[in-house]
């Protein structure tokens, strides 16, 4: 009813970028080929062949084989194209003395991943659900307490996370950097969950008790069956942002679970031997792949994500 | 015989804003109670503390004797229907229907029987296995209506159901919802903002503002003999004319105003009325004009500012010095702007309310 | 039959135990590791924190330490033109994107893209790209002009600026698309008017347009502060801290101090002052965007 209105608001904009979809608004074009035109299609062209540039100069480089980078320029094509850069990052780069390649550090990513998205997508839609819905005393103030949490420099609580995986035994294992990624997904991820679910007409949900189901019943029948856009958003969402990390992985897991970035970072920054600019360009390349893939076939999911997102920084 | 609802004492507070204000209302068996009055008067919220929607601060709530103030909503014995249908998008219109019927575990031959026979009162048989997205809006609050009726239930709640439809539909509907009335004759509050729809269906209307209700009545009672100036106000359009003046119950008694003076022969007082300043209220339909004015006890000669012809009848705003009226008339009037019009009225026709208190004397 | 007030405590039980991973998170996590740390930076804690209270020794030694100067100078360049630039770019690429263009999906699909990669992977690129003997700086030279020198990454004095390169190709999109959203936010009749009214559409961007898309801006002001506190990938992966302590920021002293320098007390209060710099920023914000609003 009126009480609806809570403590935190995000502006709609940024969670929503629906008018994003509506089209343009600026001031309408006269001719099409008109010297405006050919200013703004110029100057777009010129800026996204610089944004393009480090993706071109990965790949490139990634195809040719050492001698031919050490003689060339990197942005030149390659003359003899050869995969060994990409077999070699992935299974046979070397971090210190262990030579396994980026495999393990991709298989890690998966089993971290899939978890922590899958645990974090349900703990906040439900947390949002019970916020949106059964408004309790005290749920403003928890949640307005985990969207500030949000802005705290995760060096502050690092930490403290480290005593708490320790005495739980999760210290330096997979499921324990699970939980970290569950607990700072938490924030932002409650807050698109909270906002969604209270977008929704409430007289559904009224009907719903009305109709007797109570509070698992009306989330699994009604709820969930309804949200099914805003539960892509949140695992594209997810996906991107615990395959990209490196900070939580470095930090709580061991070397012989670190996630593909920390692996990579190894093995580019090694200081050991002769640089192989071409494998670590592959390495690279293999690392961004995964996002990269999700985020052209998800498009517009991928743009209401991350500017959702946004808010984690 | 024991009231199908009874309110008592109902206080409703969020935060520091009183939205029910110690609220009574008795509501006999089988009866259609219309909840009534302007956006935030609290009649949605009523109807909510009724159905179990909203957690009420202090008060009782009975549903057929029983006392339902802390129960759950799908265990007091109610149907609802939503001004927005408030149709689950993923279900079928079977679904829909027997969505509540599953939660209560119904045993399945029954549900089917159920469904069947909703689907058959209210023509939507067809509809049954379609998704409410394929369904126009009276098909749709056909369907929530029958979500209502599969429930069995004494007591059904409607939250202004017609408003999201256009006025043809809303007509029909209307229309339907009073012959299902008439066929079940189980007890129904329906809440709206919509004086037509009020008079037409209910037995009695309670009009509610600021979280009281002002008058419980008969549709009849509150347009003929409303209880305060804010009813009175309220129901009719266009709204009842005022004129501004004192009462004088010394002997015969007299209406003083500021273009005249005259007398009160047959109005029914309210009992031990008090004199003083008053405001006399009478409808445009209880105004005559032209040659039939000159009959009538109260008499004005008024110029003509504005004239509506709407076809069945054609309204006419005019004034006789500073006073202004409403004037209803025949819809083939030929009266123009500019012309001037005597009109006349009976006291008996009148209602006429203390300044102050703004209650009918 | 519930004819009395239930116990308020039970009342909605099942969302309050739903809620219980909220609550923990934003009570134990967030609020009691920020006390945690906060009071532990007042000890003289090394490889294990110990309750052996100090005072202000450790922020004493912080800003005595000639590296965590660098780090905050560091963090100010970066952090004032990363937001200057940021903001001009991200703005004037969403008016170029606003401006009634075919193939826009195309566009912000490319200048997007970066922000799909993570900063290890954005610090690697542009550490190959900047490599003085394969990079930018070869092909110039190699194309005749012999002097040329472009090699931020092994230069301390504009390391900073290197870093500030991969940063905003990584971050630009998402400003562009946040304020492209504000931009579509504003009312198309605002075009319509000004264009009776014959105003020149930069002024009407100058005067109506930027004005009406504060909020805009203030949310995207406190999603880069944010980010930008908590540089600290980009640093790893691009420059490693140097050369020699030339790029370090706040975030890597402390990550350093604490997991490797095994000095806990001296990373707690690095990091308590990281918290206190986004508190300066967040603060004043949440009460303009959330006091005012308490009445809704």
């Amino acid at each position: 009813m009126g009480n609806k209105a809570s403590a935190i608001d995000m502006p709609d904009v940024v969670l929503e970028p629906r008018t994003l979809v509506e089209g343009p608004s600026g001031p309408k074009p006269k001719k099409r080929l008109s010297r405006r035109n050919i200013m703004i299609y110029g100057t777009l062209i010129v800026i996204c062949l610089y944004y393009l540039l480090p993706l071109y100069v990965m790949v490139v480089t990634s195809l040719k084989g050492m001698p031919e980078i050490r003689l060339g320029n990197i942005f030149a094509p390659p003359v003899e194209i050869t995969f060994e850069p990409w077999v070699k990052a992935w299974a046979q780069a070397c971090t210190g003395l262990n030579c396994e390649g980026l495999s393990r550090g991709f298989w890690n990513s998966v089993r971290i991943t899939i978890p922590s998205v899958l645990a974090s997508i349900v703990i906040a839609s439900v947390n949002g659900y019970a916020l949106a819905n059964w408004r309790f005393k005290g749920a403003d103030l928890f949640f307005t307490i985990l969207i500030f949490g949000a802005f705290i420099p995760y060096q502050v609580m690092l930490y403290p996370i480290v005593i708490l995986l320790r005495e739980i035994g999760l210290y330096g294992t997979l499921w324990g950097l699970v939980i970290v990624h569950t607990i700072f997904g938490m924030p932002i991820l409650t807050l698109l969950f909270r906002n969604y679910f209270t977008s929704l007409p409430e007289e559904l949900f009224k009907a719903a008790r009305v109709d007797g189901a109570r509070f698992w019943g009306i989330y699994f029948r009604i709820m969930v069956p309804m949200s099914l856009p805003i539960f892509v958003v949140a695992m594209i969402l997810q996906v991107t942002g615990i395959w990209n990390d490196f900070l939580f992985g470095v930090v709580y897991t061991k070397p012989e679970f670190y996630p593909m970035t920390v692996q990579l970072n190894n093995i580019v920054n090694s200081v050991q031997g002769v640089k192989e600019y071409n494998v670590n360009m592959a390495a690279t390349l293999l690392t961004g792949l995964v996002p990269l893939i999700i985020y052209f076939v998800s498009g517009k999911l991928f743009v209401r994500g991350i500017a959702a997102g946004a808010v984690k920084g | 015989m024991e009231p199908s609802i009874s309110i008592r004492d109902l206080v409703l507070r969020f935060g520091a804003i009183t939205v029910l204000n110690g609220l009574n209302l008795d509501v006999k068996q089988g009866e259609f109670v219309v909840l009534l009055g302007s956006s935030g008067c609290g009649k949605s919220t009523l109807l909510n503390c009724i159905a179990g929607l909203l957690d009420v601060s202090e008060g009782q709530i009975f549903i057929n004797g029983r006392n339902v103030t802390w129960e759950e909503p799908s265990d007091r014995g109610i149907g609802m229907v939503f001004q927005s249908y408030a149709l689950y998008p993923q279900m079928t219109v079977e679904g829909n229907l027997s969505f509540g019927l599953k939660n209560a575990r119904v045993p399945k031959a029954e549900v089917q029987e159920r469904v069947a026979r909703a689907a058959k009162t209210l023509q939507i048989e067809p509809l049954l296995k379609r998704k409410p997205a394929a369904l126009s809006g009276g098909q749709r609050q056909r369907v929530a209506i029958g979500r209502a009726l599969v429930r069995d239930v004494d007591v059904f709640l409607f939250d202004e159901p017609l408003s999201n439809l256009d006025a043809k539909l809303r007509a029909d509907l209307r229309v339907e919802i009073k012959q299902l009335h008439q066929r079940l004759r189980n007890t129904m509050i329906y809440v709206t903002h919509d004086q037509i729809e009020a008079m037409t269906l209910a037995d009695r209307i309670a009009i509610m503002k600021g979280g009281e209700v002002l008058q419980f009545d008969t549709p009849n009672e509150i347009y003929n003999r409303p209880a305060s100036r804010y009813v009175a106000e309220f129901i009719g359009s266009p709204t009842m004319n005022f004129l501004e003046g004192t009462v004088d119950l010394s002997e015969a008694p007299r209406f003083a105003g500021s273009q005249a003076t005259f007398d009160l022969d047959g109005y029914s007082f309210a009992d031990r009325p008090a004199g003083g300043p008053a405001a006399f209220g009478i409808r445009p339909e209880h105004i005559v004009t032209g040659p039939e004015a000159a009959a009538k006890p109260i008499r004005f000669d008024t110029r003509v500012d504005l004239v509506e012809p709407l076809g069945s009848d054609t309204l006419a705003w005019v004034h006789a010095g500073d006073q202004s009226f409403w004037v209803r008339m025949d819809g083939q009037s030929a009266v123009r702007s500019g012309d001037s019009l005597p009109i006349g009225f009976d006291p008996q026709r009148a209602n006429i309310f203390d300044m102050q208190t703004e209650a009918r004397l | 039959m519930a004819t009395d007030r239930p116990l308020s405590l039970f009342r909605n039980m099942a969302a309050k135990i739903a809620a219980i991973p909220m609550i923990l998170t934003a009570m134990v996590v967030f609020v009691g590791g920020t006390f945690w740390t906060i009071t532990y930076s007042f000890t003289n804690s090394k490889l294990l924190p110990r309750a052996n209270f100090v005072g202000f020794d450790q922020y004493e030694r912080l800003w005595n330490s000639s590296r965590w100067l660098v780090s905050i100078e560091n963090l100010m360049i970066y952090g004032i033109c990363s937001l200057i630039l940021s903001f001009v770019i991200g703005f004037l690429l969403a008016a170029l994107l606003d401006q009634k263009i075919r193939y826009e999906d195309a566009f912000r699909t490319i200048l997007l893209y970066p922000f799909a990669l993570s900063f290890i992977v954005t610090g690697l690129v542009w550490q190959w790209i900047l490599n003085p003997d394969f990079g930018i700086q070869f092909i110039v030279r190699s194309m005749g002009w012999e002097s040329f020198a472009f090699d931020p990454l092994y230069n301390p004095k504009i390391v900073i600026f290197g870093v500030l390169i991969a940063g905003l190709w990584q971050g630009t999109g998402l400003i562009m698309v946040l304020m492209l959203a504000g931009l579509r936010g504003i009312d198309q009749e605002i075009w319509k008017a000004s264009r009776v009214d014959g105003i020149p559409a930069w002024k009407t961007y100058v005067f109506i347009v930027i004005p009406m898309m504060r909020p805009v801006f203030i949310t995207t002001l406190v999603i880069v502060a944010s980010g930008i506190v908590r540089l600290y990938d980009l640093i790893v992966a691009q420059t490693g801290g140097g050369p020699g302590l030339a790029s370090e920021v706040p975030a890597k002293y402390v990550y350093d101090y604490m997991f490797q320098g095994q000095n806990l007390g001296q990373g707690f209060a690095a990091s308590t002052m990281m918290l206190l710099a986004v508190a300066v920023v967040i603060i004043p914000w949440a009460m303009l965007e959330f006091g005012g609003k308490k009445r809704g």
